[in-house]
């Protein structure tokens, strides 16, 4: 314990000097990060509009209120639209994302070697990349609709689900797995009986869970041309028709909260 | 299980337990189900023709990442990514330098009700705006540049880490807590040395989490005006150049793994 001694009188000190003079430099260091990260950023705005944004913010705010409410007979279709690509895209996610858990769980994967690092691999770059990246990259492949959204989403979700399941997978109880190994069963037999059981309440709350997310992330895609209410969100916003963007607002506001609140109620019931 | 239940499963084979145990609700899940994806399948409209004439172009863009191009556009690659990274690091600090006192105050064992009413609400309009959303309008209000994104990651890092630090304040041990006020603590001191050291691990566990994510988000920023790598990206996309888009999304994935590896190791120090 460092002490300081003074005047004959021992004082207690929480560091002793060197300690505290590193951690002076490292606040020092991260202080003088952020001021050059803002001189960057200030350097790159025109001051003029920042100044003038409360004036402009009140300009559209007066635009977009009151929202134009007939304009949600033209919503229907876009709002299914929406659900199709979350719901497709997690289920087509799960699908390809079990086999990837199970390549990249330390305890089913066939080879420690060479096949783990691939599977970590999948999971690393599909979940690092946005989905509405995936989604432009998609769009320029195979053409803009929602098929591409689907796609997107699904992509985006492998990793996400992949890496929750697997981690599941190597939390499991190995007794059960080898108490089902000493009956004689066969290495599927096993997955089957001993490991499923104990990851399907996990898997269940990973998809609810994605599918949440991915209704929120969904909602946007249409702003890059993938398809469901952000096609008309960015339509409106390009004619500059605030009312209807507003309304568009609310709606996806109402549909997120939905989503979250089943996606609560089902993660309840499970757990 | 009772006797009689064991008697009466005596002599006849054993089936597995169904997920769902009512048996009325199962079928209507699983008809319900099944109903939602035809219905699904039939509304979206595959032009199977153009995804066949994009394959081509989808196999190109793999064999991109195999050659990615660094170099001819190394000038806009990296201006993009100094943005990135940039806005990355300011609206980390300064999110959640402003998510500990809203943080604090979410928390109903600390804050009193109107405080806790107020940063509550101002929790749950943060997180159920989308960033890309934000991004529009901050962008509509404050000017194309990267201070628009500055400003969405803040606003969506305050949400974000002020709902999990005011559940964990929530959950925290109360009794440390007393004995600090019991001592004649002044209410700074009582944070300071009751609270803060129960919440500080997993405070800097979650900083790290979000500065990741702040990171991901900032990429897509860029395609609706907000700054970043995301404007490059959206080009490199648009002009069919999928070797330099292949070397941004390897640069991309690249640095969320270096942030994840970090993290990992720092929230090992911390905890």
């Amino acid at each position: 314990m460092p002490v300081l001694e003074r005047d004959d009188a021992h004082i207690w000190r929480r560091r002793t000097t060197g300690q505290s003079l590193v951690r002076w430099f490292g606040w020092l260091l991260g202080v003088a990060v952020f001021v050059y990260c803002w001189q960057l950023i200030s350097e790159s705005t025109t001051w003029f509009f920042v100044w003038d944004a409360p004036r402009i913010a009140n300009d559209i705010w007066t635009r977009a209120t009151p929202p134009k409410w007939d304009y949600i007979t033209q919503l229907g279709r876009p709002i299914w639209d929406t659900l199709n690509i979350a719901t497709l895209g997690t289920i087509i996610a799960l699908i390809l994302a079990v086999p990837v858990a199970f390549l990249a769980a330390r305890n089913t994967t066939p080879s420690a070697l060479f096949i783990r690092p691939i599977a970590l691999l999948v999971i690393v770059s599909t979940r690092s990349i946005n989905s509405l990246i995936w989604a432009l990259l998609l769009i320029a492949i195979i053409g803009p609709g929602v098929f591409a959204g689907v796609i997107a989403i699904a992509i985006r979700s492998i990793g996400f689900c992949a890496k929750l399941l697997y981690e599941a997978i190597e939390e499991i109880d190995h007794s059960q797995v080898e108490a089902i190994t000493a009956t004689g069963a066969s290495r599927w037999q096993v997955m089957a009986y001993g490991i499923v059981p104990q990851i399907l309440p996990a898997f269940a709350g990973i998809a609810v869970f994605r599918w949440d997310i991915n209704i929120r992330e969904s909602t946007v895609l249409g702003l890059v041309g993938a398809g469901g209410i952000g096609l008309q969100l960015s339509a409106s916003l390009n004619v500059l028709a605030w009312p209807q963007v507003s309304l568009i607002l609310i709606v996806i506001l109402v549909a997120v909260m939905i989503s979250e609140w089943v996606s609560a109620k089902v993660r309840g019931a499970i757990i | 299980m009772s006797h009689r239940e064991l008697d009466d499963m005596l002599g006849k084979g054993w089936r597995k337990p169904a997920f769902v145990k009512n048996a009325w609700l199962r079928w209507a899940l699983s008809v319900g189900f099944v109903a939602y994806l035809i219905a699904a399948f039939l509304t979206i409209d595959v032009d199977w023709g153009r995804v066949y004439e994009g394959l081509d172009r989808g196999w190109a863009f793999v064999l991109a990442f195999t050659s990615p191009d660094f170099i001819s556009r190394w000038g806009d690659i990296w201006s993009g990514l100094l943005e990135s990274i940039v806005m990355t690091v300011a609206a980390s600090v300064v999110g959640i330098l402003i998510s500990i006192p809203i943080g604090l105050g979410a928390a109903r064992n600390i804050a009193p009700l109107p405080v806790y009413i107020v940063c509550r609400g101002i929790v749950a309009i943060s997180r159920a705006l989308q960033e890309i959303i934000v991004a529009i309008l901050l962008v509509a209000i404050f000017g194309f540049g990267p201070l628009a994104g500055f400003l969405t990651l803040s606003f969506a890092t305050i949400g974000f880490l002020s709902k999990l630090l005011a559940e964990d304040i929530e959950a925290m041990d109360k009794v440390q807590a007393e004995a600090i006020k019991a001592s004649g603590a002044r209410w700074m001191q009582w944070i300071n040395y009751g609270v803060q050291p129960q919440v500080m691990p997993r405070l800097v566990g979650l900083s790290m989490y979000r500065i990741d994510i702040n990171f991901r988000e900032s990429a897509i920023l860029g395609l609706v005006g907000a700054g970043g790598i995301g404007a490059t990206l959206n080009t490199a996309f648009d002009r069919y150049e999928y070797d330099t888009a292949a070397a941004i999304l390897i640069l991309i994935i690249g640095i969320v793994m270096a942030l994840e590896y970090l993290s990992g190791i720092i929230r090992a120090r911390v905890q």
